[in-house]
């Protein structure tokens, strides 16, 4: 059961954050170069979930896609998918929740590259899309990995937006932090101290890992 | 042969400047602009290669029309004008070795003979370097074989010469004008140095505030036609020396220093940092290897 659940959240952070990194790269680089006055909007909407309780992401994610409104019903009847108390509902809210953690990284690594090496991609012909792939990716290499990693860790650590949105359904919605709340509510606190450590050793192990590299130990074997 | 005609508002330190150029360069020349820094050198270079955009104008080349404000904006895309270009940081890639950094520059589906260049520029044995292992003139090389290895038409290289020793200067200088002439490009450089303009370039622009100043063949136009003197060298002044009646005054000509008398009433009119030139007819010099 207790393997069961930490697979679930572990396959939550996954798929988190390959989305997510999917989805931050063109935004991240958009925000970094962008002079538009939409960016201010648009920066401020990507760190909410830094501040805003994550039971707001959550209530908004479940009053929207819910099936008894218009269009979480609308979903439901024309595609069939019903995003709340689903896996794939959880991993949309997960996105979410998780954005500024993965954009924040990326933004700056781009930002941080002399633009001179976009322009000089440029006059030699290449795409902005080729000068993203070839040129500023491979050079930012570090934040990306920040990224990946701090949105992974930050989507196991999440309990709030999984709560409200997915309830706490074993094997589909029941990731460690719920499962934790579960067990001490049900004063199982052997289980309870199972998943809290594991988590724990997890979580210090991901971090100790994104200082490392920032603190560049592991520069010999990046680059 | 460029046709530029052009305003743009700049920044500067002291604030909003106009850059106002209305030039003809000739093709298959070396032309150099020279002027104080933000004088709009850099700018021109960054105006001529889509980098930056004017406010209005136009700029033609050998009759293509790459950028016009009238009747409707239209600007060639930096990717369409095939310019090759050395910046001030060379903009080396780091996650590429030297030759990767030539072969991306090159995958345009031209024939270019990458060897060769590596050869031209010396830098053969460095191939599979990363660009942060070199030192300053090294990537500097790379910096113009990278340039070269798109086959551009235009060459611009933004201040490539500065802050590089003697022999490194000459290196590059050396390199420039083999690639210049084996690839019959047309050349624009920034560059602050006389020597260095007049050694490079068949025609030199002097910017100040955005304005062109005067333009000419540099032989012609560092060489003051005024002074009748047959023997002439360009210096600075570096000190005054107050002595009895006259003034001692020392002097920088290239890389030497060396002191002169002259009378009270001359150096009143001077001021340490002055551009001077010496001119005599009395020209007996002794000849030293160096």
């Amino acid at each position: 059961m207790i393997w069961d659940t930490l697979l679930l959240t572990l396959q939550l952070a996954l798929v988190t954050t390959f989305f997510l990194l999917l989805v931050s790269i063109p935004l991240a680089s958009w925000l970094a170069q962008s002079k538009s006055k939409v960016k201010p909007i648009l920066e401020t909407l990507v760190s909410m979930p830094l501040v805003l309780p994550p039971t707001v992401i959550g209530f908004y994610f479940l009053v929207a896609f819910s099936p008894g409104n218009a269009f979480g019903n609308w979903l439901n009847e024309w595609f069939g998918i019903k995003l709340v108390f689903s896996f794939p509902g959880l991993v949309l809210a997960s996105i979410l929740y998780s954005l500024p953690f993965m954009v924040h990284p990326i933004q700056s690594g781009l930002a941080a590259v002399s633009p001179s090496l976009k322009e000089a991609a440029y006059l030699m012909g290449k795409s902005k899309r080729e000068t993203l792939v070839k040129v500023l990716l491979p050079n930012i290499r570090p934040a990306l990995l920040t990224g990946m990693v701090l949105s992974f860790a930050h989507t196991i650590g999440e309990f709030g937006v999984v709560l409200m949105i997915g309830g706490n359904i074993p094997g589909v919605t029941k990731v460690a932090s719920i499962a934790i709340y579960d067990e001490v509510e049900a004063l199982n606190y052997q289980a309870a101290n199972q998943y809290a450590a594991v988590l724990f050793v997890a979580t210090f192990c991901i971090l100790f890992l994104v200082y490392l590299i920032n603190g560049r130990y592991f520069k010999t074997f990046w680059k | 042969m460029i046709a530029i005609q052009i305003k743009k508002t700049l920044d500067s330190p002291a604030g909003p400047m106009v850059l106002d150029l209305d030039l003809e360069l000739k093709k298959n020349q070396i032309i150099a602009f020279y002027g104080a820094s933000g004088a709009g050198k850099t700018s021109a270079l960054r105006i001529l290669a889509g980098l930056l955009q004017p406010d209005r104008g136009s700029i033609q080349v050998e009759g293509q029309v790459w950028f016009q404000s009238n009747p409707k904006v239209f600007s060639l895309r930096p990717q369409e004008r095939n310019i090759g270009f050395v910046f001030q940081d060379y903009a080396l890639f780091p996650n590429m070795t030297v030759l990767e950094n030539l072969e991306f520059a090159a995958s345009q589906g031209k024939n270019v003979n990458l060897d060769h260049l590596l050869e031209l520029t010396e830098l053969g044995d460095l191939a599979h370097k990363k660009p942060k292992t070199l030192s300053g003139g090294q990537q500097q090389r790379v910096a113009l074989a990278r340039a070269l290895a798109q086959r551009p038409k235009i060459l611009l290289l933004d201040e490539p010469l500065s802050a590089l020793d003697e022999s490194i200067r000459r290196k590059l200088q050396f390199c420039v004008l083999e690639a210049h002439k084996e690839y019959q490009l047309t050349t624009i450089l920034v560059s602050h140095n006389k020597e260095e303009i007049i050694k490079l370039s068949d025609w030199a622009i002097q910017l100040k505030e955005g304005k062109v100043v005067q333009q000419g063949a540099p032989i012609n136009l560092f060489s003051s036609k005024k002074i009748p003197e047959k023997f002439k060298v360009s210096g600075e002044i570096l000190d005054f020396t107050q002595k009895d009646n006259v003034v001692e005054v020392q002097l920088l000509v290239q890389d030497h220093v060396f002191k002169m008398e002259i009378e009270q009433k001359k150096a009143d009119s001077l001021r340490v940092g002055d551009q001077i030139v010496l001119a005599s007819n009395d020209f007996r010099p002794k000849l030293y290897k160096k």
